[in-house]
């Protein structure tokens, strides 16, 4: 890591907080598991020692919205599980992303037809899209570190003015 | 007797008024009759205790598009007794889209009517219950006719604000 060995030098090391607490947070990510369909078996390998997402420090597989970092939607959204997701994304507290796995989150995909969303981000903002239907496992850890990427490259100020989202009070049927 | 012969005959027997269509395509057995007994029709086969069709597969519909008799919906029913499969038919027109509902008689009809309801926009007589299966409650289409365009109505199902 290098931490360690900057600790046995002198026993503290001078950074940047907005390094520090990028460093700390893209370390961290806790994933919001939006499984609905065929990608989200994918998305349960990444998990098995195989592939392992704890070398990440994402293994905590969040099912409360409210602890989660980043929202993994896997599989098919149609226009009818749209708002779910939306709401469980609004539940999430900022900063938050999301990685939009698979041809049908991305695109639609093979389902191009009246009851399916045509893309995720009509919707949601898509920090990563991901390939492949389903992506392999390995693929879904390529975007966990494109995140982590863009989680590293973060500053608080980024964060200064953000203003929770105006949620929707009346729920469709 | 031949179970198929027997269920046209006793069927023929029982309604001396109706006229039965039947067909024998690939050694299933089809009958076709008009939508006002279908209840009876549908009473009569499960209780007889020679045929005792006595689970409802399926419900379903066709879509005719430029025909007269529009829609025709269609039963797959099964006698576990006799194993013995069966189709009924009957004709549905557009400007009278209602048919008797078959809930009475096999409660399995229950969901498979309201997906029929659902795709195809035929109202169920009596049914305990007709709400859409798998569109939101006030989309105002039917997916399944042939009119509906694939990639359907644009706005017709709003999505939640960016």
């Amino acid at each position: 890591m290098g931490l360690e060995s900057l600790l046995k030098q002198d026993g503290y090391f001078t950074t940047k907080v907005d390094a520090l607490v990028a460093w700390a947070r893209k370390s961290s990510v806790w994933p919001m598991p939006m499984g609905i369909s065929c990608c989200a078996i994918e998305m349960m390998a990444v998990g098995d020692p195989k592939y392992d997402i704890a070398r990440f420090g994402s293994e905590v597989m969040r099912f409360t919205p409210r602890q989660c970092d980043l929202m993994i939607v896997a599989g098919t959204v149609t226009y009818k599980m749209a708002p779910v997701v939306r709401k469980i994304y609004d539940q999430m507290p900022d900063p938050k992303w999301v990685i939009a796995m698979g041809a049908c989150t991305a695109s639609g995909g093979i389902y191009r037809t009246y009851s399916v969303v045509q893309g995720i981000d009509q919707f949601l903002p898509v920090d990563c899209y991901l390939a492949g239907c389903p992506p392999r496992p390995d693929n879904l850890l390529n975007a966990l570190i494109m995140i982590q990427d863009k989680i590293g490259r973060t500053k608080a100020a980024d964060f200064k003015n953000a203003k929770p989202p105006e949620l929707e009070l009346t729920q469709r049927n | 007797m031949d179970l198929k012969e027997l269920v046209v005959q006793k069927l023929k027997e029982h309604f001396p008024d109706t006229n039965f269509e039947s067909t024998n395509y690939r050694d299933e057995l089809t009958i076709k009759f008009p939508k006002e007994i279908v209840v009876d029709v549908c009473s009569f086969l499960k209780s007889d205790p020679d045929l005792e069709f006595n689970f409802c597969e399926d419900i379903t519909a066709i879509d005719w598009a430029k025909r007269k008799d529009r829609f025709t919906v269609v039963y797959q029913i099964y006698s576990i007794n006799n194993n013995f499969r069966l189709r009924l038919k009957a004709d549905v027109d557009e400007s009278d889209c209602k048919i008797d509902s078959v809930t009475s008689v096999w409660k399995a009809a229950n969901w498979q009517e309201r997906e029929a309801y659902d795709m195809y926009g035929i109202k169920f007589n009596n049914h305990p219950d007709l709400r859409r299966m798998y569109m939101p409650e006030d989309f105002e289409y039917y997916p399944l006719r042939k009119d509906f365009p694939l990639m359907g109505i644009p706005g017709s199902i709003p999505l939640p604000k960016k």
